[in-house]
C-alpha cells in the first residue's frame, strides 16, 4: 500500500503496463525529459528509455497520426495532448481518421490507443487551456470517453484503457492532481463501462464525474444535515456509459441529479436525462435537473471561474430547492 | 481592384491562361538499367489501373457506382513504378484518389469495383468506397479523404516499423494541393528529426481540384521546393515516365529501408479527366489538357517497350488478360448482394459490434 497523488498515479498506471506490455510505447510534448507540465509522467524516460517514452514537437496531428499509424501496424501507443483545448488543433485525426477507421476497413485494422490529456478547469488559466470537453469526445462514434476522480482509479483505468483494443480518450483532470490516495501494491486493472455508486442514499440521485465527484460528495455531505439522503455515483466513463448502475439508483431514488463540468449544450447530463425519462419515466418523482457550467467560454479571474463552474454550494443549493 | 487584378491575370478564368506544358519525353530513359521483366511487369500493372479506372467511369456514368470516385487516369506510371519498387510487407498510404495504388498492390480488381458499387463482396463490404480503400494484407494501409492527416499516419506506421526493427518502409502518396495544409509540414519534420523509414510521394497534377496549384502555392514546384526546409533532397521526377518513377523509388525506398530517413519525392503528372465524379474538367486550357495527353504514361510506355525489341504481340496478349480481367471484375461486382443489415452496426469496436451503453 502507497499514498499515491492523482498525479503520480498517472504515471504508476503507465509505468505498470509498460513494464506489462514491452511494445507499449508514448509520445508527447515535454513528456519524457520533462516528466510532463503537469509532472504525470515523470520518472518513465528514466525506466523505459527514450524509444519508449518519446518528446515530441509541437505537432499535434503528428502525434496523434503517429499514434494512429504505430497502432494500426501493431505497436499499441499512449499519446499525451498536453492540454485537452488542444484537441481542437488534431480534432481530424481523432474525429475523423481515429475513430472510423475500423468501421470504414470492415474491421481491417485495430487501433489499441489511449489519448491522454489534462482536461477542465479550476487552475485560472482562462477559455483555452481550462475546458472540460468530455462532450466533444464522447459525441463521436468509435471513440471511448473514460474520466477517473481518484489515484486508483487512474490507475485501474489507465490499465484497461491500455489493455482495450479500441481508442480511448483519458481525462485527467487538472484540479485533482495532487489528491491523494492510499493504492494497493501489486496489479490494478479497472474496467471501462462501470459506473460506481460512491455515496449511497434514497431520495435522490447525483450522477457526477470527474472534479465534480468530490464536490457532489461533499454537497451530498450537506445534504444530509437536512434531511435529504442523496445517492452519489461516479460515472467513470462515459464510452461505454454504465447506464444500468444509473438506472438502478434513479429507480430506487426516484430523482435524478447531472452535475456536469462541460457547458451546458449537449453535455453528457443531456444524454443521460434523455434515457432516464426515456426508460424509467414512470419510476421518477420529478424533472430530471441538470447542474452544469453555464453556456459560456471559461472566464480567468478567480472569482468569475468559481462562478462558472459548479461548486458544492450550487450543488446542494440547486438540489435542496429542486426537492424541495 | 483586387478584382481587377485577379481578373487581369486570368485567376478566374483558369482555361485561358497560359498553359502548363510537361516536359518532353526522355527517350534517355529507355536506357535506364531495369530488366525486360520488371518493366513488363509495370506495363501490365499500368494496363490494369488504366482499365480499371475507365470502367470505374463507365460505371459511374451508368449510376452503378454511387457517391463519388477519383480517378488516376494519367497518373498510372506513379502507382505501377513504386508499387514495382516496394517489398511485400511494405507499407501504402494514398488519398481518395486511390484505386490504383490499391491495385497496384496486389488488391483484387472484383473485390475493388465491387466495394466502388456499394456491395457486400466489396473489400470494405461497402462500408468504406471509393475514397477508402484499404487491404491490410497487400500493405495497402487505407485511402485517406480529410487532405493531410494520412502522412502523420504514414509516419506512425514508419515508426512501428523502425521500433520493431522490420525493414519495412511507408509510402505515402498525396497531391499537389496537400501540401498546403500544416499536417503536411507536421509530418515531414516529424519523419526528418526522426529519420522515419517513410517516402512521401506528391503526384504533382498540377491542379488543386478546380484550381492551378501555381496559383495557390508560394513556389513553384509544391512539394521539392521545401524539401530543403526539412534538410531532404530535393528531388523532381517525370511520373509519366514509369521507368524514371522505378529508379526513383528503388532508390529512396532503399534509403529508407536502411535507416537512412525519408525522403520526399515530387512526381509531374496531369490529371487526363475532372477531379472526381462527371467534372468535364471545362476550366484548364485545352492547350495543356493535349500537351499532358500526347505525354500519356501509358502509349509512350507501350512505345519504348516496342523500341526495346518487345513484340507488339506480346503487348496486346497483356492489354487483352487484363480486359479480361477487369470483365471478370464487371461481373463480380454487379453481382454482389447490397450489404445487410448485419453490417450496418458491426465494426465500430473490436469485439465486432457498436454498443456504447449496457
Ligand atoms: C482538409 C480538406 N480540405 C478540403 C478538402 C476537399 N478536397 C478534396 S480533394 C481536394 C483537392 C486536393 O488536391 P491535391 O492535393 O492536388 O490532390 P488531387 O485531387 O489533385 O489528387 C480538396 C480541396 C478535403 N478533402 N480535405
Ligand atoms: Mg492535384
Amino acid at each position: 500500500m502507497a499514498q499515491l497523488t492523482y498525479r503520480n498515479a498517472v504515471a504508476h498506471g503507465i509505468a505498470q503496463e509498460m513494464r506489462r506490455d514491452p511494445n507499449l510505447v508514448m509520445l508527447g510534448e515535454d513528456i519524457a525529459g520533462a516528466g510532463g507540465v503537469f509532472k504525470t509522467t515523470v520518472g518513465l524516460l528514466d525506466e523505459f528509455g527514450p524509444d519508449r517514452v518519446r518528446d515530441t514537437p509541437i505537432s499535434e496531428q503528428a502525434i496523434l497520426g503517429a499514434a494512429m499509424g504505430a497502432a494500426m501496424t501493431g505497436v499499441p501507443v499512449i499519446a499525451e495532448i498536453m492540454f485537452s483545448d488542444f484537441i481542437a488543433v488534431c480534432f481530424d485525426l481523432l474525429a475523423n481518421e481515429i475513430a472510423k477507421s475500423r468501421y470504414m476497413t470492415a474491421g481491417q485494422v485495430s487501433l489499441p490507443i489511449v489519448v491522454r490529456t489534462a482536461n477542465g478547469g479550476g487552475s485560472r488559466f482562462g477559455a483555452q487551456h481550462s475546458q472540460s470537453v468530455e462532450n466533444w469526445v464522447m459525441m463521436i462514434p468509435g471513440l471511448k470517453v473514460v474520466a477517473p476522480s481518484t489515484p486508483l482509479d487512474v490507475v485501474g483505468l489507465m490499465a484497461a484503457s491500455v489493455r482495450d483494443p479500441d481508442p480511448v480518450v483519458f481525462l485527467e483532470h487538472k484540479s485533482l492532481m495532487a489528491d491523494k490516495q492510499d493504492v494497493p501494491d501489486g496489479e490494478i486493472v479497472d474496467d471501462l463501462g462501470v459506473a460506481r455508486v460512491v455515496r449511497e442514499g434514497s431520495d435522490c440521485t447525483i450522477a457526477a464525474l470527474a472534479l465534480m465527484v468530490p464536490r457532489a460528495l461533499e454537497a451530498a455531505n450537506r445534504l444530509e444535515d437536512q434531511g435529504i439522503s442523496a445517492e452519489v455515483i461516479d460515472v467513470r466513463s462515459l464510452v461505454p456509459l454504465d447506464t444500468q448502475t444509473i438506472l438502478g439508483s434513479v429507480t430506487k431514488t426516484s430523482r435524478l441529479f447531472t452535475v456536469e463540468e462541460n457547458p451546458r449544450l449537449c453535455g453528457w447530463g443531456a444524454e443521460i436525462a434523455s434515457i432516464v425519462t426515456d426508460e424509467v419515466f414512470w419510476d421518477l418523482d420529478g424533472p430530471v435537473v441538470r447542474i452544469t457550467t453555464p453556456h459560456i467560454p471559461l472566464p480567468a479571474a478567480e472569482a468569475l471561474e468559481d462562478m462558472a463552474i459548479p461548486s458544492v454550494d450550487l450543488i446542494a443549493e440547486t438540489i435542496t430547492k429542486r426537492m424541495g | 481592384m483586387t478584382s481587377t487584378r485577379a481578373r487581369d491575370e486570368g485567376l478566374y478564368d483558369y482555361a485561358h491562361r497560359e498553359p502548363r506544358l510537361p516536359a518532353p519525353e526522355n527517350r534517355g530513359n529507355d536506357r535506364l538499367d531495369i530488366p525486360i521483366d520488371t518493366r513488363l511487369e509495370m506495363y501490365e500493372a499500368q494496363q490494369l489501373l488504366r482499365q480499371f479506372e475507365k470502367r470505374a467511369y463507365d460505371l459511374f456514368m451508368q449510376n452503378l457506382v454511387k457517391g463519388t470516385s477519383h480517378l488516376s487516369l494519367g497518373q498510372e506510371a506513379i502507382a505501377a513504378g513504386f508499387a514495382r519498387a516496394q517489398r511485400e510487407g511494405d507499407y501504402t498510404f494514398a488519398t481518395y484518389r486511390g484505386h490504383a495504388h490499391t491495385l497496384a498492390r496486389g488488391a483484387d480488381p472484383g473485390a475493388v469495383l465491387a466495394e466502388l458499387l456499394g456491395r457486400e463482396n466489396g473489400i470494405l463490404k461497402g462500408k468504406g468506397g471509393s475514397m477508402h480503400l484499404t487491404s491490410v494484407e497487400h500493405g495497402m494501409m487505407g485511402s485517406y479523404a480529410i487532405i493531410g492527416a494520412h502522412l502523420t499516419i504514414a509516419n506512425g506506421a514508419a515508426w512501428s516499423a523502425q521500433m520493431r526493427g522490420s525493414g519495412q518502409v511507408a509510402v505515402c502518396f498525396f497531391g499537389d494541393g496537400t501540401t498546403n495544409i500544416g499536417a503536411f509540414h507536421e509530418a515531414l519534420n516529424m519523419a526528418a528529426i526522426w529519420a522515419l523509414p517513410v517516402v512521401f510521394v506528391c503526384e504533382n497534377n498540377l491542379w488543386m481540384e478546380y484550381t492551378p496549384i501555381d496559383l495557390i502555392t508560394a513556389v513553384p514546384n509544391p512539394a521539392a521546393d521545401r524539401a530543403g526546409a526539412y534538410g531532404l533532397e530535393r528531388i523532381i521526377v517525370d511520373g509519366n515516365d514509369a521507368d524514371a518513377v522505378y529508379e526513383t523509388a528503388v532508390r529512396v525506398i532503399d534509403r529508407a529501408r536502411r535507416g537512412d530517413g525519408p525522403s520526399l519525392v515530387e512526381a509531374h503528372t496531369y490529371r487526363e479527366q475532372g477531379h472526381s465524379r462527371a467534372d468535364p474538367a471545362k476550366y484548364r486550357p485545352p492547350a495543356e489538357v493535349e500537351a499532358w495527353k500526347a505525354r500519356d504514361p501509358i502509349p509512350m510506355y507501350h512505345e519504348r517497350l516496342l523500341r526495346l525489341g518487345v513484340p507488339e504481340g506480346d503487348l496486346s496478349t497483356i492489354q487483352q488478360d487484363v480486359a479480361r480481367r477487369v470483365d471478370d471484375a464487371t461481373e463480380f461486382a454487379k453481382g454482389g448482394a447490397h450489404p445487410g443489415e448485419e453490417h450496418l452496426m458491426s465494426d465500430v469496436w473490436a469485439d465486432g459490434g457498436s454498443a456504447w451503453r449496457n
